[in-house]
């Protein structure tokens, strides 16, 4: 069985603890990359991310791309959705696809 | 096309068209999976960006909600107020086998501190316990919607992580697969068919030399006779 971490600036996702998942609120890049890393680490299976913090660190989050586990997801913060999640699937269908199909 | 670098004769002709019976079988069957991989993928992907939509303008009213509490509330009131969860939250992942891609299949488990673990029931009571894990006394109204929300968003939030994996996953098995079946279309099998050929024609070319040159000795003992 693995844990939930959801990862965010406090503002938006501090909501999530009284769910019972694990709450980081990381003030900066690297404190968010450790976040992630350790998470990843310390076998969580899910990992959600706000994509303000995803925005901070790509490389961090592509590297968990491939793997089955953890799965990063971005969620959207309390300022509404930037549109990254959104544009990880249309990457995902030109990738298998080859061209985006569903603009 | 390349010719590969073999010198033309029988044995390795014989190899050869084994090697070229192994590319057009794993050919077809990789065209195959190719074709029902993307068939999945697109229904799948369909079905991710809808819930990727709904979840997201959930997830975001919610955090207004949760904003507009934190906005009226103490940090100190609000952090002491989410802090305590009645259950907590456990995902249990299983790996599934899909057209040889394996991709999580996700479940969530609440467990209640202080209850005996017994998924079953834990589950069953989980969900009908809707209160709320703090006093009304200090606590605004929007962190009861923000966090009734959030609630109701979970299981589609598990639900779009699930599907977002596999979708990722089975991109990158397509694109791989994609690149397999180009390299045996385009490269091994025309290679190889060319090759076959050269040294066919290579064989048949030294049996008419050979056939000239007998008859050519022929006529030459004839006379002396």
């Amino acid at each position: 069985m693995d844990r939930v971490a959801v990862i965010g600036d406090r503002a938006s996702v501090l909501a999530f603890r009284a769910m019972g998942v694990d709450v980081f609120t990381p003030t900066d890049s690297d404190a968010a990359r450790n976040n992630v890393d350790r998470a990843a680490r310390e076998g969580y299976g899910v990992i959600f991310l706000t994509e303000t913090v995803a925005a901070m660190i790509p490389e961090t989050v592509a590297r968990y791309r491939s793997q089955l586990k953890p799965a990063v997801i971005l969620i959207p913060d309390h300022q509404g959705s930037m549109g990254i999640g959104m544009n990880d699937i249309y990457k995902n269908v030109e990738k298998a696809v080859g061209t985006n199909i569903f603009k | 096309m390349a010719r590969l670098n073999v010198s033309p004769m029988r044995m390795v002709m014989t190899e050869l068209k084994g090697r070229l019976t192994v590319a057009v079988r794993g050919h077809k069957l990789l065209k195959d999976k190719q074709d029902e991989l993307m068939r999945q993928f697109i229904e799948l992907i369909k079905h991710n960006l809808e819930l990727r939509k709904e979840v997201e303008t959930e997830l975001a009213s919610a955090f207004r909600n949760f904003m507009l509490a934190s906005a009226v509330m103490s940090p100190e009131m609000l952090e002491q107020a989410v802090s305590y969860p009645h259950a907590e939250l456990f995902v249990k992942i299983k790996e599934v086998n899909r057209m040889s891609v394996r991709v999580p299949q996700m479940e969530f488990v609440r467990r209640i501190p202080g209850e005996v673990e017994d998924d079953k029931t834990d589950e069953g009571q989980a969900t009908e316990r809707t209160d709320l894990p703090y006093g009304f006394m200090q606590t605004s109204a929007d962190l009861d919607y923000a966090i009734e929300k959030l609630d109701a968003a979970m299981e589609r939030l598990l639900e779009l992580a699930q599907i977002e994996k596999t979708c990722q996953l089975l991109a990158d098995d397509i694109e791989s697969t994609r690149r397999r079946v180009n390299a045996l279309e385009y490269r091994t099998i025309p290679d190889l068919e060319e090759t076959i050929k050269y040294i066919r024609m290579k064989l048949e070319e030294n049996e008419r030399a050979t056939i000239t040159r007998l008859m050519k000795v022929k006529e030459m003992i004839a006379p002396q006779e």
